[in-house]
């Protein structure tokens, strides 16, 4: 079965400055990819060019192929509102809109034109359940999104992400400002999620890539040092940039 | 989960449906959009081409140095010189500006670094309420209260002078001094104070001697503000000066300013005269535009 | 003889202190002359019925006070779209250059232009240009032009305080830029548009010269965005300098203080009710 995303030969330019070096991965329907390394090698950035995010930022620069779905994401003509919709994003810092709870989780369908009251309710549920936050806001969903706590409130992004049905889930380092049983939580939720969608995620934590992803790639410098099978990467790496990183000798 | 509009697997916009019409609408926004931002700008080409416009006639008869340096308004005998009213508010800006930036950076040190919190809730908003005040109900009070009050203290006839002006304006233009200092004060480092406590100076002295000076450019910033608010007040000048168009022969001798002359005259100026008060318009707008873009450079250089 | 570094301190303190109780002292003596004085001529009748002029300054402020709200609904209705969108444009749109910064510029400085030359412009351009004559219409066009750069600038600012976290969200959620600006931005920037076009309604009550210009000074009351008119503040002008009738020009000052002082109350209600409901603190 051909990879969800296929990325080829990406170089990545802040301006002059080169972030991302011939990056070649592919990332598989319905499972994890943990992509891992030092701070500052690029991970973020990668993912953010999944999406298209790094349009946003003044001189950002991309240069190879990026395939969804064996349509390049980067052609002429790609509407980049749709890429989102597609293929979304959960963001390091919980970031709920200033708006009722209800209103975070629907305001995707909201853009995209969906207006029924109705299906809009069906889909707040839907997502909160698949988010597994329901149980914990469903007696007030007119409650401030912002009045959650932040495990809460990641777990409302992630259900304000689901709730626009993409095919593929961004994360960047989503526990890193959680306490460790929120932590836990995502992590069992992710496990959930892959049955449904192809998810990325990027993470400083090694022993979170280890245990809960299927794919591992180890990014450093800007460069995809390797990629392979988690339990591999893990066991016996090939580079011994790997397996410094791994065995915790830097970064 | 059905939505209204299933992904769909093109990527380039299908035709049709609600998923249309906001790629539409955001399409259109950005252009109309920019439309309202050059607003500003188009209004103030609009007010410098319509007072030049209208400035035309008496800069052709008479002339901007027969204008600006003439010593003699009389409109009557065609004697348009409005050299007595520069100085007019020219004096009264110097002498408002002597009383109020003493006493606004001594309420900016206080609010900045002296007074306890609880204080600081009084005396800030208090200060922030006399910006709303109109400026005629100012003016009112000066015309009320303080111009008799100087008039028996040995002023003349009513009292309405240069000294009652500036007193009137050195209290309107404290708070726009006041806050923008208080708020260069906080935005120091703490550093800078710690800095100095650490090598055991006092309070005052870290203030007078390490504070104050590094918030010197966002200070003149707030003066230069007020500079440009005190030149350009009309209304509570015309109800505390006097409105005599001659050279003040001392604080407490009534003047007009320029602002006063273009408002107590226009309603019945008709060709020239009315042309001329165009001029002065000019004037004080070129003025303004010096005052505040050395205000600008002036906050520009101390962010450097 | 040199003072200790200790009544140095204690001295220069005691003139700060002094300062800031001038400051607080004025507003008090100014706000409680204005309301001590003039209060005993407001009654009942006075507030309903219109001047009559004459150096005695006979009548009431009835006129006054319908013009004024006529001027405050017709400046704002105008003035908040185009604020609005001049600063949706300078906070979300405006490309970073030098164009822009001149702009930019170009709003810095008309907000510093002196009220009397808005008074000269507006009487130019609305009174005789566009045959207004002098008018409501034309005293509100001119305040638009006036408050313009002010809304624009604070509204502006509030758009800019929104964090861009809230912007990516939005984006990754497969939002257009429109409606990122339109569901998320504005929205929450609220507090602060709330505030200053508030501030700006204060403005309007207190502006006085270009009024004075351009709506003419009619006493009586106005029928139409045509009429001429005679706001509060202006009224004020009047009766001080062409009537004996001080008390009721303190009087008519004591109502517009009042306003004042309701306006900013109200500013500060609102914007805290509102930042504490987006908070999460219903």
């Amino acid at each position: 079965m051909d990879p969800k995303i296929t990325v080829r030969d990406v170089d990545f330019f802040y301006g002059t400055v080169q972030a991302l070096k011939k990056v070649s991965i592919d990332l598989r329907e319905h499972q994890i990819t943990a992509l891992i390394g030092p701070s500052g090698c690029g991970k973020s950035t990668f993912l953010r060019s999944l999406n298209r995010m790094n349009d946003t930022i003044y001189g950002a620069k991309l240069v190879g192929d990026v395939l969804l779905d064996g349509r390049n994401v980067y052609g002429d003509g790609v509407d980049v509102v749709e890429l989102r919709q597609r293929v979304g994003m959960v963001f390091q810092q919980p970031n709920p809109f200033p708006k009722t709870i209800y209103e975070n989780v629907v305001f995707g369908p909201r853009v995209l034109g969906e207006a029924d009251s109705g299906k809009l309710d069906h889909i707040a549920e839907t997502s909160l359940k698949a988010a597994g936050l329901w149980d914990e806001v469903k007696d007030d969903l007119r409650k401030s999104g912002l009045a959650l706590s932040g495990g809460q409130q990641q777990r409302l992004c992630i259900a304000r992400a689901l709730a626009v049905e993409p095919e593929v889930i961004l994360m960047d380092e989503p526990c890193s400002a959680l306490d460790p049983l929120s932590t836990l939580k995502i992590e069992e939720l992710m496990q959930e999620l892959k049955k449904d969608y192809t998810i990325v995620i990027v993470t400083h934590n090694m022993q979170q890539a280890a245990r809960a992803s299927e794919w591992t790639g180890f990014f450093l410098m800007g460069e995809l040092i390797e990629y392979g099978v988690t339990g591999e990467i893990f066991s016996r790496p090939e580079d011994k940039r790997t397996e410094d990183y791994i065995t915790g000798r830097f970064g | 989960m059905a939505l209204a509009n299933p992904p769909s697997i093109l990527f380039v916009s299908v035709v049709g449906g609600p998923s249309m019409s906001r790629y539409f609408i955001d399409r259109w926004s950005s252009r109309v959009v920019l439309a309202f931002g050059i607003t500003s700008f188009v209004v103030l080409v609009f007010i410098a081409g319509f007072i030049i416009r209208e400035s035309m006639p008496a800069l052709q008869e008479v002339g901007i140095f027969r204008i600006l340096f003439g010593t003699e308004w009389y409109p009557r005998y065609d004697k348009y010189g409005i050299l007595t009213m520069v100085v007019g508010s020219v004096l009264v800006t110097i002498v408002s500006l002597g009383i109020a930036v003493p006493l606004s950076l001594g309420a900016a040190v206080l609010l900045a670094e002296v007074a306890p919190e609880n204080v600081r809730r009084i005396v800030r908003p208090a200060i922030e309420l006399l910006v709303g005040i109109p400026s005629v109900v100012f003016g009112l009070v000066g015309m009320v209260w303080l111009a008799p009050l100087i008039a028996d203290l040995g002023g003349k006839g009513s009292g309405s002078s240069v000294l009652a002006a500036s007193i009137v304006l050195a209290v309107m233009v404290l708070p726009t001094i006041t806050s923008i200092s208080e708020d260069s004060i906080r935005a120091l480092p703490r550093t800078y104070k710690e800095g100095a406590l650490a090598l055991g100076a006092t309070h005052w002295q870290t203030i007078w001697r390490v504070l104050v000076p590094s918030a010197k450019r966002g200070i003149m910033a707030g003066a230069i503000l007020g500079t440009g608010r005190a030149i350009g007040e009309t209304m509570a000048m015309v109800m505390v000066i006097g409105n005599s168009p001659i050279f003040p022969s001392g604080l407490l001798s009534p003047a007009r300013t320029l602002t006063g002359n273009i408002a107590v005259e226009i309603a019945a100026a008709v060709g020239t005269h009315q042309s001329v008060l165009y001029v002065t318009g000019l004037v004080l707008f070129v003025l303004v535009m010096i005052i505040n873009s050395a205000s600008v450079l002036a906050y520009k250089r101390k962010v450097d | 003889m040199r003072l200790s570094r200790r009544m140095t301190q204690k001295l220069a303190f005691g003139l700060i202190w002094t300062s800031g109780a001038v400051a607080v002292l004025v507003l008090v003596f100014l706000i409680g002359y204005v309301v001590v004085r003039g209060a005993p001529e407001i009654s009942f009748e006075f507030l309903t019925t219109p001047p009559r002029g004459g150096l005695g300054g006979e009548g009431g402020i009835s006129s006054c006070i319908v013009s004024t709200l006529w001027i405050i609904v017709t400046t704002m209705v105008l003035l908040t779209p185009l604020g609005l969108g001049a600063a949706i444009y300078m906070a979300e749109y405006a490309p970073d250059n030098r164009l822009i910064a001149f702009v930019r510029y170009s709003v810095e400085l008309l907000a510093g232009v002196p009220s009397i030359v808005f008074a000269l412009f507006g009487y130019a351009v609305f009174v005789l240009a566009l045959t207004l004559h002098f008018s409501i219409l034309s005293g509100a066009l001119t305040l638009v032009c006036l408050l313009l750069p002010y809304l624009t600038r604070t509204a502006e600012e509030a758009m800019r305080s929104v964090p861009r976290a809230q912007r990516e969200a939005a984006l990754a959620l497969g939002a257009t830029k429109w409606q990122v600006v339109t569901r998320v931005v504005v929205p929450a920037a609220m507090p602060g548009i709330i505030t200053g076009i508030i501030l700006c309604v204060g403005r309007t009550v207190s502006e006085s010269a270009p009024l004075f210009v351009t709506m003419g000074g009619s006493s009586q009351m106005p029928d139409g965005l045509l009429s001429p008119g005679r706001t509060l503040a202006v009224h004020v002008f009047y009766l001080a300098m062409e009537t004996n009738a001080l008390e009721k020009a303190l009087a008519t000052g004591a109502v517009l203080v009042v306003l004042i002082l309701v306006t900013n109350l109200l500013t500060n209600w609102i914007s805290t009710r509102l930042q504490a409901r987006m908070m999460g603190a219903t």
